[in-house]
């Protein structure tokens, strides 16, 4: 079984997050970048692949060359090999489009996405790369077991789950579930110094039309003071929700 | 104890001196520590006994020999990867650190240096994987800061060595499989002896009642007419500046570590300082405290400047034992007074095993003094630029 993971460098959840140039970009100063943890649940899940049924696992992430330290992790860890296409990742459909290219030239049988990625949480490259390559899609997947040609995958649905069948070549949207967080690997040494010799092949992107443009960003407003009131004080509730925050 | 929250302060952007390698190797022990050690490490100290279950894991971050060359187990990592991974695990415990410095710096490391190729491929695989777990006995009773003028000794008896004395404060000794011995010859030089738990007449007895470095085992190493096979004296080099070359390269790994205690401790201040109310404020609002948390960032910072620059000249091989000594004895005492510092912030909480800081004080009291004491880390200085010798 051939598999690829796709990885996206994004930063550390407890990163203080600020936009430069006029709101408009993202400041990394500062900021510490990880594998974003949708696909670290997928990388972890790829891993057991290889150890249990012999698969292969390739990573890709499309970025430039800062994404490198987040690639070696996952090499790290354990991946066979990486590819970096070496453009920056704007939309949804560019980053979807760029994917396929290498994933029909590796005839993968199974690609692992991350149901989203957690910095802009756009959530549609899985979806598009499946349509582009004409592989079956499961989104939101929490448990993914593969039979031959086949896979069976549990997928999250409102309010429980659903387990689906699908022939491979399949693409999926993994989460939290396909693995829990106690499963996640922290690189050995042996691992880290295997890492320095894996391939990490550089490829010039195909030029994907950018059909989207971040105009600015904006930070959730800063949360107010917190007012107490007693409960046996009704009435100055009602008088604080009337007068002051004038929602009746 | 509470969740582990760390996170790693870098004020002057120090990161960017740093290779991508360097910062993979530092994760992975910093993931590692919060996953395997802050929630284990509370409960050790607190019944003083080493956790041996971390011994794998510290072998697989690579802790033990991370600079002994790869054929020989070790990781074949630069000097700053060292003490990024001693940073780390002081970060968790110096207890801890203890246990890796002394495998790494004060056991692996005199084996490559001085040790016989058949000591090197018998040893250092096992250490490096934590297998064996090695002490380092140097210190006697009698001879704490003075080690030359030690009595431990041994007696060429033909086709062995007879070793007789005995050493105090010696780390890892209750459980350890190989100590790393030094003892004078009958002409009065100072030789390494690779002395193997077993071994008839040698003895470990635990030292009990501490109340530093808890959840580190130290003890006794007593030789009552141990016999010596005689290919295990290590037979690269002898004299005190043997013994002197392992100090230096544990000297420097502390020179790290206690940047990790001390970050532990300013960060758990700093995140209290602002979460704490009192007088209608958080407490960070009241000069006082932030005159404590804002002199506290610059000290780390600067620590970590001269770890950094003095790794960099180790990496060069071109750091002197002066200059080992005065980032040993600077950093040490900048955690140590960022312990105190921090522990008052936190007020009545400082002083329990909820947070780790009371811990951290505790355990520097051991790292100032040993690897040599403050006071004679200032002598070396002192005589390095006077040229004046002022220990005797
Ligand atoms: C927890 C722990 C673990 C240890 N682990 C090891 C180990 O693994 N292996 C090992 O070999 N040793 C180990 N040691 C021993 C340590 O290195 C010694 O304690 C240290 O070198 C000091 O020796 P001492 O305790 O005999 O103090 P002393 O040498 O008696 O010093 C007492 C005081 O006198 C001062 N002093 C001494 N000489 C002078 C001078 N010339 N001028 C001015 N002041 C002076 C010192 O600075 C100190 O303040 C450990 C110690 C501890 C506490």
């Amino acid at each position: 079984m051939k598999i690829l993971v796709c990885i996206s460098h994004v930063p550390d959840t407890t990163s203080k997050i600020n936009f430069t140039d006029n709101d408009t970009k993202f400041d990394t100063n500062g900021v510490q970048f990880v594998i974003n943890p949708n696909d670290e649940f997928g990388l972890t899940r790829a891993m057991w692949f290889k150890e249990k049924q012999g698969a292969t696992v390739d990573i890709i992430n499309v970025g430039g060359p800062e994404t490198e330290p987040t690639l070696r992790k996952a090499l790290a860890i354990g991946a066979d090999s990486a590819i970096r296409i070496n453009t920056e990742a704007l939309d949804g459909y560019q980053v979807a489009k760029e994917l396929s290219a290498v994933a029909k030239e590796g005839n993968y049988d199974l690609i692992i996405a991350g149901r989203e990625s957690i910095d802009y949480n756009g959530g549609m490259v899985p979806g598009m790369l499946a349509n582009l390559i004409g592989a079956s899609f499961v989104n939101t997947c929490i448990s993914l077991e593969v039979d031959g040609e086949t896979a069976t995958a549990i997928r999250e649905i409102d309010g429980g789950k659903e387990t689906v069948s699908a022939k491979l070549p399949l693409v999926i949207g993994g989460q939290k579930g396909l693995v829990e967080e106690s499963d996640l690997r922290i690189p050995n040494m042996r691992g880290i110094m295997m890492a320095r010799k894996k391939p990490l092949e550089v490829k010039e992107p195909q030029g994907a039309e950018i059909e989207t443009k971040a105009v600015s960003f904006e930070k959730p407003a800063p949360k107010g003071e917190v007012k107490l009131v007693s409960p046996d004080n009704l009435d100055e509730l009602i008088n604080l929700l009337h007068n002051e925050a004038k929602v009746i | 104890m509470k969740p582990d929250l760390f996170e790693a302060p870098d004020y002057y952007n120090l990161d960017d001196l740093l290779t991508e390698e360097h910062k993979l190797v530092r994760t992975a022990a910093r993931d590692w520590v919060k996953r395997d050690v802050s929630p284990i490490i509370e409960e050790a100290a607190q019944k003083a006994e080493f956790p041996k279950k971390i011994i794998k894991g510290l072998a697989e971050i690579g802790a033990f020999g991370p600079y002994i060359p790869e054929e020989y187990g070790g990781a074949g990592l630069d000097q700053i990867s060292y003490g990024l991974i001693m940073q780390e695990i002081e970060r968790g415990d110096s207890g801890v650190r203890s246990t890796a410095s002394v495998q790494s710096s004060l056991v692996m490391y005199p084996i490559y240096k001085f040790g016989s190729e058949a000591q090197r491929k018998k040893f250092l695989p096992k250490l490096a994987s934590g297998e064996f777990i090695g002490c380092f006995g140097l210190t006697e009773p009698d001879h704490g800061s003075n080690p030359g003028g030690m009595v431990t000794n041994f007696k060429n008896k033909g086709d062995h060595y007879l070793l007789n004395g005995a050493k105090m404060w010696i780390s890892n000794a209750p459980f350890a499989d190989v100590a790393v011995v030094w003892a004078k010859d009958e002409s009065g030089r100072i030789h390494g002896l690779l002395v193997e738990r077993g071994m008839e007449g040698f003895s470990t007895p635990t030292t009990h009642n501490k109340w530093s470095l808890r959840a580190s085992a130290t003890g006794e190493l007593i030789f009552d007419n141990v016999k010596i096979p005689k290919e295990n004296l290590l037979p690269n080099k002898s004299g005190l500046g043997a013994p002197l070359m392992c100090l230096d390269s544990a000297r420097f790994g502390i020179a790290w570590g206690a940047i990790g205690a001390a970050m532990d401790c300013y960060d758990t201040a700093l995140r209290y300082a602002k979460e704490r109310h009192q007088f209608g404020k958080p407490i960070g609002a009241f000069q006082l405290q932030q005159k404590k948390l804002a002199e506290m960032i610059t000290e780390i910072t600067k620590a970590q400047l001269l770890a950094w620059r003095l790794g960099s000249l180790r990496n060069e091989d071109k750091a002197t034992s002066s200059q080992i000594s005065m980032a040993k004895r600077n950093n040490v005492e900048m955690a140590l007074k960022i312990a105190r510092e921090s522990r008052q912030i936190l007020g009545g909480m400082g002083i329990t095993g909820e947070y780790s800081i009371m811990r951290h004080m505790m355990n520097l009291e051991s790292v100032v003094t040993y690897e040599g004491t403050h006071d004679i880390h200032l002598l070396i200085t002192g005589m390095d630029i006077t040229g004046l010798n002022a220990f005797k």
